[in-house]
């Protein structure tokens, strides 16, 4: 299939005929990079419902630790005996919602998705580079998702060690229950996860270099491909070291080996183990752990690149410096992991250093704010569902940035570090932010994933209440965290010094419940319009970009006919002559297969 | 109660939301334009919507330091705490500052340049002079905080033992308490280590080293104001974090590896209760936990005490179920009340020799 898929275009007349379509190779073990992109989005979705309803069980026992709440038996069973949450479950909650939204939802729902939708459609290619590793890739993920999933059944409790699992606490069953059965699970999970993220990575890698249309140079792609590209990269340097501290830590609790532990007593017994080193752990998680908050960042603001230009019908300003930022971005991200680190025991002289690269990196993500700011000015704005979601995703990830500044200074961390004031921080520059990119890019790309049109109003309650509510929920948490409250507490309630907190703590429980409601909107706007949408016109947004030259009805390649050739770069919105007319009369935008009009400059961007 | 009003209001959201999505379909069945892209009106309207949700988070900032203001720590118990919070109050003003202006403008622009059928946007892809100057001016201010926060890192991380009179005191973690280590007459700590564990010698002790013998080991943490502390930490079983917010001290507790903060605390207990701000932060707490304790009494169980301040040291690294609970007291006092509480302390020796008596 591979082979006819990048087969001369010429030879493409006939796409198609031969070969029939079954059920299954069609929706289920499909090598076709638009199904594919599917199934990683639906993957994703039911992950996300799962992730989130964890946050607010947890949301709901922070609240009213004192409460009985019959809705903690029915989910949590024996560890919800008469409606009093267990403490240890408490920690296997806030561990699994952190490991399925950062890696199931945002690394896989988010790039995945877009990755395997986008990539060959932008770039005017009929389809990955390797469908079967592609379809291998996805169907690695979900059968990391089902034992993730499963984990959660364990006798013991799934893994409660946190979402870093640090040890000695995941290594060690006798710390804590998760830390059994539960804790095998998730590693195997996370090492299949690993190898199906590698693969894709690999073949997005592969892709984007190889596969470009004629006139598709580098400089001509969009800035979706380009966030695409580099996430793609950072992904295959940073998930194999992963993957090796999951493999260490297997080892150490499987096999006797001693790379994490050391000197531990542990329910009056002394273990054998010797000379290891639970910061080595650290180390290693972190090499990939800060980068992965890149890998989930960079395609959300890849495709609200892409949403802004286009809703703003202004060329996104500054093409060179966001790219540029981009791979500044990418590279500092891989050596600014030691800032998770400042108070791990690590020598303090790394401390400084990690926290001037640190601060290095707010210059770039600066830079990539301001610009968002520029394109809005003086355009003519199409306030879609999208381009809200993409202003939203501007203004979080500039409030979350900026606390960031907090945070990377070595100095500072000592104090909030671990408290609430980095939950806020991290959930607003990476979660919310993300989500924000990926919320953006359903309602923008539903036409072409579907073919038909999702509800505005639908979206637009969606937005409105999303975004009061992220606000509502995490801007009060800096304050909580400033007091010095500790994440990872089952209740606050042992320490009277923080009995002032709860009604905080209640005003950010209700504005999580109403923000998770508002989710179900989206939900319902996503299922209905699949099938009862309004069947979508080829190019609804009026945008520049390949994929909205592709025909509505999925067909396998892409594209009927030849490949369309690229003449132009895709930010070419609102581009007039030098009489002031638009270059194609009456139209403001103008897309990638149009060749230079008489009387145009090609500007070098 | 609380459980059926948040689901009664979920449930009203639920079906608000319903009555809204069908008036609005009923809406478009006159409207022609069903293309669900946005039109002049809608953009007039989120356009609009844009600007009020920037007003709401200017209000929900102002309220959040208004309301919250007895929420920020007080004034620093430790001597090095005072440079902390002057970065911290600097960093603050700053970001907020940034976080004023980018958030005006991002939501002002949105209000602004709402998009109508006759107006046409800017071409305006490039321009090198504005992109140079928001890079170095991020460029410089960075700058100038990074070096400001790495003078005032290497000055609190360098732990010289030499320098003045320390008191070396180690603080020794496991789940899920806490216990404290003082050095004795020679202020040395015996070596320890887990395998020395066995019996009232639950820190391993290393019994046949003589520092050891006249160490004491407590489950409190005192401290004479104005001398310099350095501790040395240890942890039995998982990671675990020594963290002090009033002295602005935290540092990580590695099984395997003995890790070091050091701080001169300057304000004894006494002055911290009697300072203005705890005074009615106490106030605050007690009359909370007195409303508390009315429910709890009328339900039968007993009433909540009162409050009465006290530093802290808690665990801020997940350490297991009970992590949220592993606490320690600690007392700053003057040098008198300190000697005196650590005379009535038993020694490691004096332990061992009361043990083999029996």
């Amino acid at each position: 299939m591979s082979a006819i898929a990048h087969a001369d275009d010429h030879a493409h007349d006939d796409h198609g005929h031969h070969h029939k379509e079954t059920f299954i190779t069609k929706y289920i073990f499909s090598q076709d990079h638009k199904m594919i992109s599917k199934q990683y989005l639906i993957t994703g979705l039911i992950m996300g419902i799962i992730g989130i309803a964890m946050s607010l069980l947890f949301r709901m026992q922070l609240a009213w630790p004192d409460h009985k709440f019959t809705i903690y038996e029915i989910f949590l069973g024996k560890f919800g005996t008469d409606g009093v949450m267990d403490p240890s479950i408490y920690l296997a909650l806030v561990t699994i919602h952190g490991t399925i939204m950062v890696f199931f939802v945002l690394t896989a729902g988010l790039s995945g998705t877009f990755s395997n939708l986008l990539i060959p459609l932008q770039i005017g290619a009929r389809d990955m580079a390797s469908g079967f590793l592609n379809m291998i890739s996805y169907w690695l993920f979900f059968i990391s998702s089902v034992i993730m999933v499963l984990s959660l059944f364990a006798e013991a409790g799934p893994a409660s060690a946190g979402w870093t699992i640090y040890p000695p606490l995941s290594a060690l069953p006798q710390a804590i229950g998760g830390s059994g059965m539960g804790m095998t699970l998730w590693l195997v999970s996370m090492a299949i996860f690993i190898a199906s993220s590698l693969l894709g990575s690999l073949n997005y890698v592969v892709t984007v270099i190889n596969l470009r249309t004629k006139g598709m140079s580098m400089t001509r792609m969009p800035l979706t491909i380009w966030a695409f590209f580099v996430t793609a990269i950072i992904g295959i340097v940073s998930f194999p070291v992963l993957l090796s501290a999951a493999l260490l830590l297997i080892m150490d609790r499987s096999f006797g080996t001693s790379f994490y532990l050391s000197d531990i007593y542990i329910q009056g017994e002394v273990l054998h183990n010797q000379g290891g080193s639970p910061v080595l752990f650290e180390h290693l998680f972190w090499f990939l752990g800060h980068p992965e908050v890149y890998i989930v960042l960079l395609p959300a603001l890849g495709i609200t690149s892409e949403i802004i230009a286009t809703n703003a019908r202004k060329p996104i300003f500054g093409y060179r410096a966001m790219v540029a930022s981009i791979l500044a971005i990418a590279f500092l991200s891989t050596i600014v992991w030691g800032h998770h680190m400042f108070i791990s025991g690590m020598n303090p002289f790394l401390g400084s250093v990690f926290t001037f690269t640190t601060l290095l990196i707010a210059i770039p993500s600066a830079v990539k704010a301001f610009n968002y700011i520029t394109t809005l000015w003086k355009g003519n704005l199409q306030l879609n569902p999208a381009m809200l979601f993409s202003i939203g995703l501007v203004s979080t990830f500039i409030t979350g940035g900026l606390t960031g500044i907090i945070l990377g200074d070595s100095t500072l961390d000592i104090n909030v570090h671990d408290t609430y004031f980095v939950v806020a921080h991290f959930h607003l520059v990476m979660g919310i932010s993300a989500l924000y990119g990926l919320f953006a890019g359903v309602y923008h790309w539903f036409p072409k994933m579907f073919g038909k049109m999702m509800n505005k109003n639908l979206g637009y309650v969606h937005f409105w209440v999303t975004a009061i509510g992220a606000y509502g929920v995490f801007f009060p948490m800096h304050f909580i965290g400033m007091v010095g409250l500790p994440r990872r507490y089952y209740t606050n309630s042992a320490f009277p010094y923080f009995d002032d907190l709860s009604d905080t703590n209640v005003l950010i429980t209700v504005f999580a419940l109403i923000t998770a409601a508002a989710q179900l909107v989206f939900l319902y706007n996503f299922i209905v319009s699949m099938f009862y949408g309004k069947k979508a016109v080829q190019n609804p947004w009026k945008s520049n970009t390949l994929e909205w030259t592709t025909p509505v009805e999925h067909i396998h390649g892409n594209w009927p006919g030849a490949i369309p050739h690229v003449y132009r770069w895709p930010y070419d919105y609102s581009k007039t002559k030098e009489n002031g007319e638009y270059v194609i009369e009456g139209q403001d935008f103008v897309s990638q297969i149009t060749p230079l009009q008489e009387g145009e400059e090609e500007l070098h961007h | 109660m609380t459980v059926f009003l948040t689901i009664v209001i979920i449930a009203l959201f639920g079906i608000t939301l319903w009555q809204m999505s069908k008036i609005l379909k009923l809406s478009q069945l006159k409207n022609a334009d069903d293309s669900q892209v946005a039109n002049d009106k809608d953009n007039n309207m989120h356009g609009k919507l844009m600007l009020g949700f920037v007003i709401f988070i200017y209000l929900l900032t102002i309220y959040c330091f208004v309301q919250y203001r007895s929420f920020f720590l007080p004034e620093s118990a430790s001597e090095h705490g005072v440079d902390y919070d002057l970065l911290m109050f600097i960093s603050m003003v700053l970001i907020m500052f940034v976080q004023i202006i980018t958030q005006g403008l991002l939501h002002y622009f949105a209000y602004k340049y709402r998009g109508k059928k006759e107006n046409k946007a800017l071409f305006f892809a490039d321009n090198d002079k504005l992109e140079f100057i928001w890079t170095i001016i991020p460029v410089i201010v960075l700058a100038g905080l990074i070096i400001y926060g790495l003078f005032t890192w290497t000055d609190i991380m360098n732990i010289d033992e030499e320098e003045g009179d320390p008191l070396i005191v180690e603080l020794y973690a496991y789940q899920f308490d806490w216990r404290a280590r003082y050095s004795g007459e020679d202020n040395v700590l015996g070596k320890a280590n887990v395998r020395f564990i066995e019996g009232i010698n639950t820190l391993g002790i290393d019994a046949s080293d003589n520092y050891g013998k006249d160490d004491k080991v407590t489950n409190e943490l005192h401290l004479p104001v104005n001398r310099k502390v350095i501790f040395k930490m240890r942890s039995q079983d998982v990671l675990h974090s020594a963290y002090m917010p009033f002295f602005r001290a935290q540092m990580n507790v590695v099984p395997g590896m003995i890790t070091e903060f050091s701080y001169t605390p300057t304000k004894t207990t006494e002055e911290m209760r009697n300072s203005e701000f705890m005074v009615e932060k106490v106030a605050t707490i007690n009359k909370i936990r007195r409303e508390k304790s009315k429910k709890l009494v009328a339900a039968g169980d007993e009433a909540l005490e009162t409050y009465e301040f006290d530093y802290y040291l808690l665990c801020n690294k997940i350490c297991g179920a009970s992590h949220y609970n592993m606490q320690m007291k600690i007392v700053v006092e003057s040098e008198e009340d300190y000697q005196e509480w650590l005379k009535t302390q038993q020694t490691f020796g004096e332990q061992l020799s009361a043990q083999a008596s029996n």
